[in-house]
Formats: structure tokens, C-alpha cells, sequence
């Protein structure tokens, strides 16, 4: 029962990271391999208060979200200016610089990591639960707003954005931040579930697992986030019987999905009445547009 | 002339838009050449000229996409040179796009809905939190985007992705997107491409309704010249990148360096 609630906990701590980056990613059209590196600062930064300053849990959150936020500040000014792939390299290079930072780092024991850090019990188990829930709604709320709008429309087409008004760096701003928050709090939360980090949990395997799954849930879809960070956070464990064999099983079940489905499970839809009602309504107009595309042909 | 010129005469004739020597460089080449011409406020223009005239380019560097290397550009009386694009549209001046431009994947409502965002006052934080603000100016927005898409004639397909529409569709809806900005002056960047005679007198009377309803001033580039006699109270034509013409159309059209410029030199035949 205690390993069934440790894989959804760990599940909604995953959970917290993959929403701020699915709005990024999914909604912003700006994909990140170094979401790692702020998980890192708010996990480092919530054991150090936590452990060292004997603050809550709740502190440690809060510091964590914010440290995160304001490092992101300073990452957007310097690379939101790049195009599309090379912003990807620079978060890439990011990552790396702060998992070598706290590697580097006596305080936090360098690259053995920091062990005994206050852990949530009882009552305390409750927190990732409770924060990932507020994340959904949160990020529900954004992506629906004319914030999340811009968002979309500068990953649809930029210089049409630009256009209509929008200032699209400061949208890929506000996006990287709220992704980098959210990243923050969930490396929060990781430090007082387990109870040990070490630099190499935040390495660019854990920066990847994240956006594959923002991926795999489908692009511009909060239901897909929601629903793929629960699927491949427990697929390891279903697959835990194959033992060493159980990532190579991930991979393809990864791979097969993907091939199947390539807008993810739930792309550019949400699993909403409403949300169905459009996607219902889109099909047929995509029927309707085949067939007179096809009776045109016909004719002609 | 038509009332409809009087009517526009009544806002007097200030010009809206004022090009000063306006220049471009690409490196060595001169895209745009010391062009200067004003469209006057409620007025439409016409900005003609062969393939490869500049005529994109002046509309790029009006809306900020393009750098201007020298020159000045006045929109109602202050520059609006370099500053950033998203300004330039703020402060009143939109256009459509040569080769359409939607956001192709969303709805045909998200995409009036998205151009309508100036007009909301609700901040990040009460998005987050929907506080009652964010609920009473989204449906603001919504009616607004809804009134336009009926005025265009769009209201029933509002749900449609946006890349099913037809194509003369598509160009009524980017039209629309520009207008949810409540622009001053709107800039038509061959709004009758690839549409067939009937279609392109439909965008002309479309375009005069336009310009009477939300009180605004239009630029267009064209090659139907039909739809450019029909409109145009002005016309400036581009050369390679430099001035050919400027004035009324019948003037425009019967000026000899026009005429050759389109159809070669009668010397040379």
C-alpha cells in the first residue's frame, strides 16, 4: 500500500515539474532541456532551509519557487532572444552548469549528495498532492487567460503574433518563469519526499524524462500532461518485474505511443465536456472539408 | 466623387501616415530607395509596382519587422521608425500578410479572440486566480470577438479550425484578426491574391465597408488593377525599390514611365 502511495506521490511531484513545462514547451512552442538545473535549485535550496535552518516544509516550498523564478529571470534575459534551437542548446547548457555547481559545492557535500533531510509524513504526505493540484488549476487558468493565448500564438506564428500586437518576448518570458517556478517547487518537494539529492538526480536524463513526458501527454494539453506524467511515472515500477530490462521496455512502450499517435495522447485537446464537445466538432469539419476537397477534384 | 469620399473628407485631410526618404539596405542592395508619400487619414490607398518593387519591404519596415535605414516614418504625426513591432501594431497600425498567416491550429474565434487581448485590463496574477475581473473582461473580449466575426460574416464558422477554412475565407479572417485590434490604419498586403474576378469585386466592396464602419484608413498592395482603379483614392507606384509615380489613379494610370514600367518601352518594340 506504502509503494502505491510512494508512485503517485512521486507521481504528482513529477506532475508539478511537467506543468510548468508543458506550458513552455506545449503551449509556448519553446522546448528545454535543462528544467533539470531549477528542480535542482529549489530541491538544494528547500533541504538546505529545511535541514540546516530547521524552517517548514512550507518555507522551504516558497523559497524554492521563488529562487527558481528569479535564476529564470536571468536565463530569459540572456537567451530568449535565441531561435528555437538554440535556446534549446542554452537550457541544455544550463542544466549541466548547475548540476556541476552543487557538485562542486562542499556545503551540500558536493557530489555525494545530502542525506537526512526532514521527509513529510502523515499529515505532511498530503503536500505534493495539495500543490499539484493548485499547479493544475493554476496552469488551467493561465493557458485559458489572454496571457496563455499570446503563448500560443507566438508558437503558432511568431511574426503574425508580433502583429497582433503581441510582445512576444515578454510572453516567452512569462512562460519560462512559470515553468522555471513550478520546477523549483517540484525539486522542493522531491528533497522532503525522498529525503536524499544528490547533483546527479537533476542530470539531463531527468531534464528529458520531463519533456518526453509533456510529449507523450500531447502539446498544448494540460489533461495530456496530467494524464502522462501519471502513465510514465509508474510505467518503470509496472515493469519493474522484467528488473534490468525495465528501461529498455519504457522506452519502446515510449516509442510504440509515439509512432501510434504522434501528437501525443491528448494533443491540442483537453478532457473537458467542452473540450471533447470541439474536438468532436473539428473532426467533422476535417470529414466535410475531405469530402468536398474530394468532390472538387471530381468535378474538375 | 461618391459620398463616401465626402464622408472621409469630413475628418479633414491630415495624412495618417507619412513615409520621409524612407530607405532600406540590404548590404549592398537598395530595397527601398528615398520613398516618400502620405495616406491621408480615412483615406484608401494603393501601393503598386512590378514583382520585386519594394512594395512588401515598405510594409515591413512600417510595421517594425524590418530595421529602416534611414528616413523617417510619421503615423499620425509622431515617428514610429524601429520602435519594436508589437508597438507599432498598439498603437494602431495592422496588416495582413502577402502569404496568409493564422494561427493555423487554433479556431477561427481563438484567433480574433487572441488579436483582441490589448483591449482586456486583467493582469497574470488575476488570470492565475481568476478573480472576478479576469471573468468579466473575458466575456467582454468574447462578445467583441464574436460582434467582429459577425460583421465579417464569420460568426457561423467560428468553431472551425482555422487552416479548414477556404482559402478566400482565410483572408477574410486575417482581415478580421487585424480589425480586433481596432486599428487606425490597415495595411493589405495583396488581400485579391489567387481570388477570381467575382471574388476580388466581393473584397473591394468588403474593403469600402471596412473603411466606413470602423473609421479607419487603408493601405493596400495589389496587382488587380481593377480592384486598385475600383478603391484607390491615391496611388504610389515602386521601381526598383525607388518613386515611378504618385497622384490620383486615372493619372497614375496614363503616366507613360507607369506604362512602360509595366508593359516595357514603346521604343523598344
Amino acid at each position: 500500500m506504502e509503494y502505491i502511495l510512494g508512485i503517485f506521490e512521486l507521481s504528482a511531484i513529477n506532475l508539478v515539474a511537467v506543468l510548468g513545462l508543458s506550458i513552455l514547451t506545449g503551449f509556448t512552442g519553446l522546448f528545454s532541456f535543462g528544467h533539470a538545473g531549477f528542480m535542482a535549485i529549489g530541491a538544494y535550496l528547500s533541504a538546505i532551509l529545511t535541514k540546516n535552518f530547521h524552517l517548514p516544509f512550507v518555507v522551504g516550498i516558497l523559497a524554492a519557487g521563488l529562487a527558481a523564478g528569479l535564476v529564470s529571470l536571468l536565463l530569459g534575459r540572456l537567451t530568449l532572444k535565441l531561435k528555437g534551437d538554440y535556446f534549446c542548446i542554452a537550457t541544455m547548457g544550463f542544466g549541466e552548469a548547475v548540476r556541476l555547481v552543487f557538485s562542486n559545492w562542499t556545503y551540500v557535500n558536493g557530489a555525494r549528495g545530502m542525506a537526512s533531510i526532514p521527509k513529510y509524513d502523515d499529515l505532511s504526505l498530503a503536500i505534493p498532492f495539495v500543490t499539484a493540484l493548485v499547479a493544475v488549476v493554476v496552469s488551467w487558468n493561465l493557458v485559458n487567460s489572454r496571457q496563455g493565448r499570446n503563448m500560443v500564438a507566438v508558437r503558432e506564428e511568431e511574426l503574425a503574433a508580433q502583429m497582433a500586437g503581441i510582445d512576444v518576448l515578454r510572453s516567452k518570458m512569462t512562460a519560462l518563469v512559470v515553468s522555471a517556478i513550478l520546477a523549483g517547487i517540484a525539486g522542493a518537494l522531491m528533497a522532503n519526499f525522498i529525503g536524499f539529492i544528490a547533483p546527479k538526480t537533476f542530470n539531463m536524463t531527468k531534464s528529458t524524462e520531463l519533456t518526453i513526458i509533456v510529449i507523450f501527454g500531447g502539446l498544448g494539453s494540460i489533461s495530456g500532461s496530467v494524464v502522462g506524467a501519471f502513465i510514465l511515472t509508474a510505467l518503470p515500477e509496472v515493469f519493474r518485474a522484467f528488473s534490468d530490462w525495465r528501461l529498455v521496455f519504457y522506452g519502446l512502450a515510449v516509442i510504440v505511443i509515439m509512432v501510434g499517435r504522434p501528437q501525443g495522447l491528448l494533443g491540442g485537446m483537453e478532457l473537458t465536456p467542452s473540450g471533447f464537445r470541439k474536438s468532436m466538432a473539428a473532426r467533422r469539419a476535417r470529414a466535410e472539408f475531405a469530402r468536398l476537397k474530394a468532390e472538387g477534384g471530381g468535378a474538375a | 466623387m461618391s459620398p463616401e469620399n465626402s464622408q472621409a473628407g469630413s475628418g479633414g485631410a491630415q495624412p495618417i501616415l507619412e513615409l520621409k526618404g524612407l530607405t532600406k539596405r540590404f548590404g549592398g542592395l537598395t530595397a527601398v530607395n528615398e520613398v516618400s508619400f502620405t495616406v491621408t487619414e480615412g483615406g484608401i490607398s494603393g501601393l503598386i509596382g512590378p514583382n520585386g518593387a519594394g512594395k512588401t519591404t515598405v510594409f515591413n519596415l512600417i510595421t517594425g519587422v524590418y530595421r529602416v535605414s534611414s528616413g523617417d516614418i510619421l503615423f499620425r504625426g509622431r515617428s514610429i521608425a524601429n520602435q519594436e513591432p508589437f508597438r507599432i501594431a498598439d498603437a494602431g497600425v495592422t496588416r495582413t500578410f502577402q502569404n496568409i498567416r493564422l494561427f493555423k491550429n487554433l479556431s477561427v474565434l481563438d484567433n480574433v479572440l487572441t488579436a483582441c487581448h490589448t483591449s482586456a485590463r486583467y493582469g497574470l496574477f488575476e488570470a492565475f486566480f481568476r478573480l472576478p475581473i479576469f471573468a468579466r473582461e473575458e466575456k467582454a473580449l468574447r462578445e467583441k470577438a464574436m460582434e467582429l466575426l459577425g460583421i465579417m460574416g464569420l460568426a457561423e464558422r467560428a468553431d472551425i479550425i482555422s487552416n479548414n477554412l477556404p482559402y478566400g475565407l482565410q483572408r477574410r479572417l486575417e482581415i478580421t484578426r487585424a480589425l480586433a485590434l481596432d486599428p487606425k490604419l490597415l495595411l493589405l498586403d495583396e488581400p485579391a491574391a489567387g481570388m477570381n474576378p467575382d471574388e476580388t469585386i466581393q473584397l473591394m466592396n468588403l474593403i469600402a465597408e471596412i473603411r466606413r464602419k470602423f473609421k479607419l484608413s487603408v493601405l493596400v498592395i495589389e496587382h488587380h488593377m481593377d480592384l486598385i482603379m475600383g478603391i484607390c483614392e491615391h496611388i504610389h507606384v515602386l521601381n526598383f525599390g525607388c518613386t515611378l509615380a504618385d497622384g490620383q489613379p486615372e493619372l497614375v494610370a496614363n503616366d507613360p514611365k507607369v506604362v512602360e514600367a509595366y508593359l516595357g518601352a514603346e521604343e523598344t518594340e
